[in-house]
């Protein structure tokens, strides 16, 4: 498919990639473009910038911070499935990150890229809800910080806003984690998919995928059936079916999160 | 520093030949190797980053080359289909596809070897259910994936 004309750049370093992204209304940061690109073939998206991050090695990295994890945004779910760090961090990002798509996917495809799509159907947005991940957002006038709560705004919003990007995600350490979906075709796309996490400061924290704009957090199975209030009706479930998903998926979620050792 | 561009020189290494064009930057890397370099074993089926056909090695690592642009390949090394049998000897992997049958049509073919490669370069001895996965993103439409399969487990033998 021939893509519809786009300049393109290739910055040195995330100051001057915000800088490309600030320069023009119509940039868009390109991560592993395995969403991107097909949109744009599809015209849903048609950017008048790519500002390509994956030469950015500073956005790249994998390491341990106060027992957890600080990812930058361009690491790949590759990265992900054989990192020591994140085996011994938060395990369940290793597990998740091998049920996406497959291996060419995953090879190009990045925790920063999934989450900024925010495409209701994606694995992490719910995922990193129940982690209770912190986002760091970089601009021209600095870096600010978000809660998970704070960053998916709505369908393909995020707080992510024009001339910013996020660099990276911090990710506080547990291991009695679980996530269940049900979807098309094996590590296919989410129908519904529900986490949970066990080891949170707050409490449990069980994240719902698919059944609204962005992931329905709540503290107990008991309350999903109130929390998911309008699930979309479509081609693979109808808004029902979806409900009762919901909480299925949110009880084997916390089920398979019990039957984990605490760390 | 390097200001936004429409179009832009690009050198690649493709299965050890080396190729410098002016690309533009909307041109998927299946066009360029295809349309630009007339390098036609590669294939393109689906267009939409599901059917695995224009699988190819960029750096060592195994995507598909309808979800990338070719501008972003400046400067790397590109493994294709073409040159696995580099000395016109079919490679173990080749020999086995057509022993056991493993392809139909064929469309596939050039996809499924590239990932088949890719997993036996850094897993010599995969199980059934590796070899599985290693090929989930690589769709056949004719012969079926158990011929596939025991061809991948009987080069890696």
């Amino acid at each position: 498919m021939l893509l519809r004309e786009v300049e393109y750049a290739r910055p040195a370093s995330v100051d001057e990639a915000i800088r490309f992204l600030a320069a023009n209304d119509g940039a868009r940061a390109l991560a592993g473009g395995q969403t991107l690109i097909n949109v744009m073939k599809a015209r849903v998206a048609s950017p008048d910038v790519l500002v390509d991050l994956w030469g950015l090695e500073e956005l790249r990295g994998i390491r341990l911070a106060d027992g957890g994890l600080e990812l930058g945004a361009m690491v790949t779910y590759s990265q992900l499935m054989t990192s020591s760090e994140v085996a011994t961090a938060r395990p369940i990002l290793a597990e998740v990150a091998g049920q996406i798509a497959d291996v060419q996917v995953r090879n190009r495809g990045t925790i920063g890229g999934n989450v900024c799509s925010n495409d209701p159907t994606n694995h992490l947005p719910p995922l990193l809800v129940a982690l209770d991940a912190r986002f760091t957002i970089a601009g021209a006038g600095g870096e600010r910080t978000v809660s998970a709560e704070e960053f998916f705004v709505g369908v393909y919003m995020t707080a992510v806003g024009t001339g910013e990007l996020l660099t990276r995600i911090a990710i506080p350490p547990g291991s009695r984690d679980g996530f269940a979906a049900v979807t098309i075709g094996k590590d296919g796309t989410c129908i519904v998919s529900a986490a949970a996490s066990l080891d949170g400061e707050g409490g449990p924290r069980i994240a719902i995928g698919c059944v609204d704009a962005v992931p329905v957090l709540v503290r107990d199975v008991g309350e999903v059936a109130g929390a998911v209030t309008m699930p979309p009706s479509d081609v693979h479930a109808s808004a029902e079916y979806r409900m009762h998903l919901a909480q299925v998926l949110a009880a084997r979620a916390v089920q398979q999160a019990k039957g984990r050792t605490a760390a | 520093m390097s200001e936004p561009v429409r179009s832009k020189t690009v050198t690649v290494d493709v299965d050890g030949t080396s190729y410098e064009r002016e690309v533009e930057a909307r041109k998927l890397l299946i066009h360029f190797l295809r349309d630009d370099l007339d390098l036609t074993g590669t294939h393109i089926g689906c267009d939409t980053g599901n059917c695995g056909a224009c699988s190819v090695i960029v750096d060592g690592t195994l995507l598909k080359s309808c979800m990338m642009l070719a501008v972003q390949a400046d400067g790397t090394r590109i493994e294709t289909v073409e040159g696995l049998a580099g000395d016109g000897e079919l490679t173990p992997l080749q020999q086995a596809f057509s022993s056991h049958h493993a392809l139909q049509c064929g469309y596939c073919t050039p996809g499924m070897l590239m990932s088949a490669k890719y997993l036996l370069d850094s897993n010599p001895e995969p199980t059934e259910g590796e070899i599985r996965k290693a090929i989930q993103g690589n769709i056949c439409r004719c012969t079926g994936y158990v011929n596939i399969v025991e061809a991948i487990a009987a080069a890696a033998k």
